[in-house]
């Protein structure tokens, strides 16, 4: 293998220049050097931009002759091929400093992994993949230079963290790139990464921007780089409080950074520290924290625990005995503390700690949080701008766990209301239900497997989602559920015999895999107020879609002839059999009806979550919760409902965000005693249609 | 009318614990323990757990077929049953390993020590050590037997009394009662309950002290623990729905206005069968779980419920032989088919194999039964013995939803 | 006549050994049974398995079966219920004999099992990733222990990714939990604060997660990088990833690995949106050898379906048959304490290339590899370690930190090496 540039010969220029001219800082330079960095970029700004500006037309020629991209990669082959986040500092401060105007693509490319390299002499390409063999790309000129095949191909995969490295360094070549999507990338790795050097550059770049969008990012992104990065108190202080009127994580995160504090303990309070706040042992933390504390800074011994204790007295067993107490007597803790006390009035082992030093070694010292910035105005200053912050952002938590309820009120709603149509003009209890909610998750599955544009199989898919179940339903209601119409609790049981042969069928049909069912791409990503409320498109689409079959539900029952028909048959079939209505074909429309509207609670189900055979039974209880907490027979008692265990699901939740099973099992419980109030839910049937 | 005795009144209690006996005595003879060798450990335990199940049927049958109220929460009492018998068995069996290895060490262990080692070694599992309050009967045997009738009693007895004073009947009381027990399901899925979460308890079948006996005889004597239990509780049920409270009962069933309106106090009458019932599932899940070996939330989840309901169904309601031998039928022929043991159908394009296909098959026969034969298996016998386990009512179908009133006048009232 | 005698006793000798070879003829074909759920929650992922030992028990009888027999298969559904476990895996010992069974995939179903094996003195192969804290003497661990996929996993969000502050997200029982029990104090041995460390358990098949979502994504507010480290489990991960793409969230924001996300469950849904978040397993489908390859392709002849994938559970089947067949070879025969003690230093290639042994401790010694989204479901190894052998108790809860295992020597799976004594020869249930 040769190197087509001896590599004695690069190494030093680049070294030399390296050291004289400027190297781009670490993101973790430390801080209290970068006033000096900062002056420094300060001064080489503009020559670098207008280096930049030079080298873009005419640099090919110019570099050419000094140094080319490849000798420099090969200095540090090895780092280049299998970069570390730690470690790939050094070749990106090279390729910075060799200002080659082929530098920012290699980074670009190289982060976005396409450079390979070949493993029979170690040079390094762009390249693609054609079957078995790889297309290469020469780095500096762009030609193609031949193809390799695969085996002799190493690809280069950085990972997230070089990423985010090569980003930071590119941050000052993307600010002014013609490409916005760019200069978008720059502001994403700055925000991810704030850096001092980056806020000259940002501001330099901000002048020039065409785009109002990104021109308004950067501005916010220079506020918040010069709260932190400042040069004089009173820059940083004005720049602090400008934050205040924000919600976004970011300024929260530059806040929280100013105001990030360390604990520390000691007799009495340093001069000079910039207090956060004094912590009372016993209040703002525990005793046995505070003790221990203590321990870790050895300013108190430690306390011995059993273990510690039964060890020390095995260390000193003496003849059948410790510290006069027979080993077969130290089965009780009183025993052990006696032979231990004995043995430390002798001195052979440190004393046992008691209550009382605990309390005056609590006492004599104290416990407190200072700011890492000594500046105290400063922190005030961002203390302040923090609470206006947090207060804003608790009301727009409010909000978006509003969002969340409502989606999920709204969900609970599509799958319950097929059930409330059966349950409440039927006296129906479904068990099946669920499995109708997966009959239509299937369907839109098949759907899409046989039409692959998403949004055309979804228009199909809800109307055969619709058109399947509503088959099913009413099948099942003529084989089976017509013949139990007296018998409410058996139906109930065959149902759930129905319900469990759908479950295995579908297995045995589909498998047990989770099978995809993907949303068109209008449907992805979030509708996003700010960092705080946001709320995913497809939960907004099923929201709509929930509006849209309540409208449809109280529009066929309240004005159509056939809703008249169900209501006169929900409240005496009886009558309304004498008044010439086929209550038969009623219940069977009204069946149908109800299992369609859950094949379509299927597709949107499966769009947000997984479709799998289980997934009906995932939702059967919380329907019926649903349904008897709204009240039997009643599409707004249905609303009620979704919405109230929605909202009290989410409530609870809030409350307890790291165990979300407690949020169920505390909802079920509210429900079980809400019955206990009203009997017949929130919204009730009154007079005759109540029935019994 | 002539006075008659309690056993010529119900003379199924009779043959019912003639078959019981001579089938006890047949397993015993055949089984491993006894050095026959014919029917193997596991399934002898299978069959304890089977007669546990069929206790429970039973139960399940005195508030349905009987009374009238269609519990799916029973499995709760059943499995909390279980757990409180757990508690102790895993409390003690690990003191027993414990105690063992800290003698080991040259100084004697404390009680203290030996508790705290325990509390780590059951929890350090699930990542505490810490013995939740729930355990503080644990290490003593009586105290947990006691629990064993007292939590599943008093949970019945509360959710009874909240249900019933508030009137929720039929459908919404089904549904309440599956919400209790989709409720302790899932609290006793938590970690925070202090039961193991998901993990559950667990090695219940090494009886502690009992360590040297092997399990072939262990298995046999939970085989005649729960064959005992099964028997006496069927007198017990059959006594109870014999007599006055047996025909108040049953009115409640049929028409549960019209008995109060006689005068007497319906909620007393279902609460107290409610609790009753529940103490004996209770009962039957402590014999049930030592035989299983483990128990853990999934036990109690509302399915496990349901299916009590399919095997009452299926065995026939309203009978209490008829519960026993539908919850003995389905659970066996579970086992059989998902065991792989029954063999494949070839129908020439398609091979039915039965771990796939057993579910879809009881599902339909399930909904055969309750369309076709309401009276499930039980009704088979009214066929030998031409007679009527329910006292003859004016009803021709004396279904429990089909009250005597019902079926002259008809559909107006639902 | 001694010479008689001595000939005699050669001939007692042979009829003895004849009578042995006899009974050995009589004990085929070689049974082994198969305990994995093939209905209810854990079909999902157990299915797989079950075929894949249908695939290597039918390539070894093509292989000419093993010690003369023929292999077969008994499996058993357990149908995802604990207590099942235990009742069929006594069926399969006691009733149908097997002579090895492989099985579980949950740590609650391989926990229900283990006191019947012990007590049957019995031979189990667990294939999956679990969370450690057991070595019991009938059981092979087949899958990786919490040092060989969650503590190289952190190291990589600690040293590669600079991640910060942790969300360790898991479905409610014990893997998930004993899992993060550990991370929560290995992280703090690195320095990471409790406060930075967000914990939250789901149930099973858990599909709202818009919240959660939302709460990681509020941690990064202190400006502090964030990672997810998820021990969801089978289908909630789809919702759990449908809602990270919907919100945005991508992998050079907050980067999520999971343990329990393979080529399987990515299956279900689509990745495109996903790429770039991460998975820590000792296998992945993409891994460059023959032996994969080779794998792949009998799989897919196997199960008729060149679209289904393979994964790490398969793969530590894969390796666990294997070595089981070459001990029974070894030990010429399929009694338990004879085959267990030639596991002992087994040795078998991995897929990923390199060579898996088995431990004393019944642990297998394997590589970690960590595998980056991709968008057509797979996975791009993008960081693999030398062989690291498993480790049964970890060294980062104190409890167990004085434990080790180690069946050969001390023929103890719970020893304190503090005192020096063997804290129990049974397994903790």
């Amino acid at each position: 293998m040769t190197s087509p540039v001896p590599l004695q010969s690069i190494t030093k220029p680049i070294e030399c220049i390296a050291a004289d001219t400027f190297a781009v800082p670490a993101a973790s330079s430390p801080p209290q050097d970068f006033q000096t960095r900062l002056a420094m970029l300060r001064a080489l700004f503009p020559a670098l931009a207008l280096t930049l500006c030079l080298c873009l037309p005419s640099g090919k020629a110019a570099a050419q002759d000094q140094r080319d991209l490849q000798s420099i990669l090969q200095t540090e082959a090895e780092e280049v091929a299998s970069p570390g986040r730690r470690s790939v500092g050094s070749v990106i401060d090279a390729l910075v400093a060799s200002e080659l105007p082929q530098a920012p693509e290699f980074l670009q490319r190289w982060s976005e992994r396409e450079v390979l390299q070949r493993t029979t002499d170690g040079l390094f390409f762009y390249g693609t993949r054609e079957g078995d063999s790889y297309a290469l790309t020469d780095l500096s000129t762009g030609e193609p230079a031949g193809s390799a095949p695969a085996s002799e191909i190493e690809e280069i995969r950085p990972n997230g963290g070089v990423r985010r490295v090569i980003a930071s360094a590119l941050v000052q070549f993307q600010l002014s790139d013609p490409i916005e999507a760019r200069r978008i990338e720059a502001l994403d790795s700055i925000a991810r990464n704030p850096s001092a050097d980056q806020l000259e550059p940002l501001l330099a770049s901000i002048e020039d921007e065409p785009s109002p969008r990104i021109r308004a990012r950067k501005e916010e992104l220079a506020g918040m780089l010069a709260a932190t990065f400042g040069d004089t108190p009173e820059e940083r202080i004005a720049a602090i409080s400008a934050l205040s009127d924000g919600v976004s994580v970011q300024i929260r995160a530059v806040l929280n950074q100013i105001l990030s504090t360390r604990s520390e303990v000691g007799t009495e309070i340093p001069e000079g520290t910039n207090i956060a706040r004094e912590l009372t042992p016993g209040d703002d933390l525990t005793r046995d924290d505070a003790y221990a504390r203590l321990v870790s800074e050895d300013l108190a011994p430690e306390i011995q625990s059993r273990d510690q204790l039964k060890a020390a007295l095995t260390a000193n067993i003496d003849g059948g005995t410790v510290g006069g107490v027979p080993i077969g007597a130290l089965d009780t803790e009183e025993a052990r503390a006696r032979a231990y006390e004995t043995l430390a009035a002798a001195g052979t082992i440190p004393r046992l700690v008691t209550e009382e030093d605990v309390d005056a070694a609590l006492a004599s010292h104290v416990f407190f949080e200072a700011y890492d910035e000594d500046d105290p105005a400063i922190t005030d200053a961002a203390r302040a701008a923090l609470n206006e912050v947090e207060t804003r952002v608790a009301v727009h938590q409010v909000a978006d766990l509003a969002l969340d309820a409502v989606s999920l009120a709204s969900i609970y709603f599509l799958a319950a209301i097929g059930l409330a149509i059966t349950f409440g003009v039927m006296g129906v209890i479904n068990m099946a239900h669920g499995e109708f909610i997966m009959m239509g998750a299937y369907t839109g599955y098949v759907v899409q497997q046989i039409i692959p544009d998403y949004t055309v199989s979804l228009i199909v898919a809800l109307p055969l989602a619709f058109a399947v179940t509503f088959a099913a339903g009413v099948a099942m209601e003529r084989l089976v559920i017509r013949w139990l119409y007296h018998r409410p609790l058996e139906t109930l049981l065959a149902t759930f015999g129905i319900s469990i042969a759908l479950q295995q069928l579908a297995k045995n049909i589909f498998g047990t895999q989770a099978r995809p069912l993907t949303s068109p791409s209008w449907l992805e990503g979030a509708w996003v107020v700010n960092d705080v409320i946001g709320i995913a498109n497809i939960r907004i689409a099923i929201f709509v879609l929930a509006l849209i079959f309540l409208a449809l539900i109280l529009f066929i029952l309240k004005r159509t002839r056939v809703g008249l028909e169900v209501r006169a048959v929900t409240q005496n079939p009886g009558m309304a059999a004498s008044m010439g209505i086929n209550p038969e074909r009623i219940n069977m429309l009204t069946f149908g009806l109800g299992s369609g509207i859950a094949g379509i609670a299927g597709v949107a189900i499966g769009l947000y979550a997984q479709v799998t055979s289980e997934m009906g039974a995932n939702y059967i209880v919380q329907s019926f919760m649903t349904v008897v907490v709204g009240g039997v027979g009643n599409v707004w008692g249905t609303l009620a409902g979704a919405s109230l265990i929605g909202v009290l699901q989410k409530g609870i939740e809030w409350m307890n965000p790291s165990n979300t099973l407690a949020a169920q099992t505390y909802m079920i419980l509210f429900i079980i005693l809400f019955i206990q109030v009203r009997p017949k839910g929130i919204v009730a049937l009154k007079g005759r249609a109540a029935g019994d | 009318m002539t006075r008659k005795t309690f056993l010529t009144e119900n003379r199924s209690v009779f043959w019912f614990l003639l078959s019981l006996g001579v089938f006890a005595l047949i397993i015993t003879v055949l089984a491993d323990g006894s050095g026959n060798g014919m029917i193997s450990t596991s399934f002898v335990k299978t069959l304890g757990r089977t007669l546990c199940l069929m206790l429970v049927a039973i139960a399940m049958d005195v508030v349905w077929g009987y009374t009238g109220i269609l519990s799916l929460g029973h499995m709760a009492f059943f499995g909390l049953g279980g757990y409180m018998i757990g508690m102790w068995l895993m409390y003690a069996r690990t003191e027993i390993v414990l105690t063992a290895s800290l003698n080991a060490a040259p100084i004697p262990p404390t009680p203290e020590e030996i508790h705290d080692a325990i509390g780590s070694q059951i929890f350090g599992l699930v990542g505490s050590s810490e013995f939740p309050a729930i355990w503080y009967f644990a290490p003593s045997l009586p105290a947990q037997l006691a629990l064993v009738v007292l939590v599943p009693g008093v949970l019945a007895l509360v959710f009874g009394w909240l249900a019933f004073r508030s009137r929720v009947t039929g459908v919404y009381l089904s549904i309440l009662t599956q919400a209790m027990t989709l409720a302790l399901s899932l609290y006793l899925f938590q970690n925070d309950s202090g039961l193991r979460g998901n993990n559950g308890l667990s090695g219940l079948q090494n009886i502690p002290g009992l360590g040297d006996v092997p399990q072939s005889h262990l298995s046999i004597a939970f085989f005649w623990a729960s064959a005992v239990a099964l028997g006496a509780g069927y007198v017990l049920f059959a006594w109870v729905v014999s007599g006055k409270m047996g025909s108040v009962i049953r009115g409640v069933r049929d028409n549960e206005s019209r008995v109060r309106f006689l005068g007497y106090h319906v909620e007393s009458y279902k609460l107290f069968i409610f609790t009753l019932t529940g103490i004996v599932s209770g009962i039957a899940g402590a014999l049930y779980y030592p035989q299983a070996g483990i128990i853990n939330p999934n036990e109690i989840a509302p399915i496990a419920s349901i299916y009590l309901a399919v095997w009452v169904a299926i065995g026939g309601r309203g009978r209490l032989y008829g519960a026993a031998i539908g919850a003995a039928v389905v659970s066996l022929l579970s086992s059989w088919f998902t065991g792989g043991s029954a063999p494949d159908v070839n129908l020439g394009i398609y091979t039915i194999q039965w771990t796939d296909w057993w579910l879809v098959l009881l599902g339909l026969s399930f909904v055969a039964v309750t369309l076709l034969a309401p009276k499930g298996i039980g009704g088979l016998f009214d066929l030998i013995g031409n007679r009527h386990p329910v006292p003859a009512t004016s009803s021709t179908a004396a279904g429990p939803d089909l009250g005597a009133r019902r079926t002259v006048e008809g559909e107006e009232e639902k | 006549m001694i010479k008689t005698l001595k000939l005699s006793g050669v001939a007692a000798i042979a009829l003895v050994a004849a009578g042995a070879a006899q009974a050995q003829d009589a004990d085929c074909p070689i049974k082994v049974g198969v305990l994995h759920s093939l209905s209810g929650t854990m079909a999902i992922s157990e299915t797989t398995l079950k075929d894949t030992m249908l695939m290597l028990i039918e390539t070894q009888n093509e292989a000419g079966g093993l010690l003369g027999c023929e292999l077969e298969a008994v499996v058993k559904d357990p149908a995802s219920d604990w207590p099942m476990f235990a009742e069929k895996a006594r069926e399969l010992v006691s009733n149908d004999e097997v002579d090895v069974t492989f099985g579980s995939w949950t740590s609650a179903s391989r926990k229900a099992v283990l006191p019947v094996l012990e007590e049957l003195n019995a031979l189990y192969f667990y294939p999956v990733q679990y969370e450690g804290e057991e070595s019991s003497k009938n059981v092979f661990y087949t899958g990786a222990a919490p040092n060989q996929q969650a503590i190289p996993a952190t190291d990589y969000f600690l040293e590669e990714l600079g991640v910060e502050k942790f969300a360790l997200l898991g479905t409610d029982y014990v893997y998930p939990r004993t899992t993060n029990n550990i991370l929560e104090s290995y992280l703090e041995s690195k320095g990471i604060a409790k406060e930075d460390i967000f914990v939250n358990y789901t149930p099973f098949g858990h599909s709202d997660w818009s919240t959660i979502v939302s709460d990681v994504v509020a941690l990064g507010e202190d400006g502090k990088q964030v990672g997810v480290i998820s021990t969801i489990n089978g289908d909630a991960n789809i919702g759990f990833y449908k809602e990270l793409a919907a919100q945005g969230v991508s992998a050079d924001d907050i980067p999520v690995v999971a343990f329990s996300v393979g080529e399987e469950e990515l299956s279900g849904l689509d990745t495109s949106n996903l790429v770039g978040h991460l998975a820590a397993w000792n296998y992945f489908m993409t891994a460059e050898s023959e032996a994969n390859d080779e794998f792949i392709a009998a799989w897919h002849a196997f199960i008729g379906d060149d679209a289904r994938v393979t994964n790490d559970p398969m793969e530590a089947h894969y390796i666990g048959f294997n070595m089981w067949v070459n001990a029974v070879t070894d030990a010429g025969t399929t009694d338990v304490d004879a085959v267990r003690e030639a596991m002992w230093g087994q040795e078998f290639p991995n897929l990923t290339g390199g060579t898996a042994v088995m431990g004393t401790n019944h642990h297998l010694s394997k590589p970690v590899l960590i595998g980056e989204i991709r968008e057509d479901g797979m996975f791009d190894i993008i960081s693999e370690t030398d062989p690291v052998p498993g480790d049964a108790w970890t060294d980062f809860l104190p409890d167990s930190a004085v434990l080790t295992s180690d069946w050969q020597e001390l023929e103890c799976g719970m020893y304190n090496t503090e005192t020096s004594t063997c804290v129990q020869i049974k397994s903790n249930y």
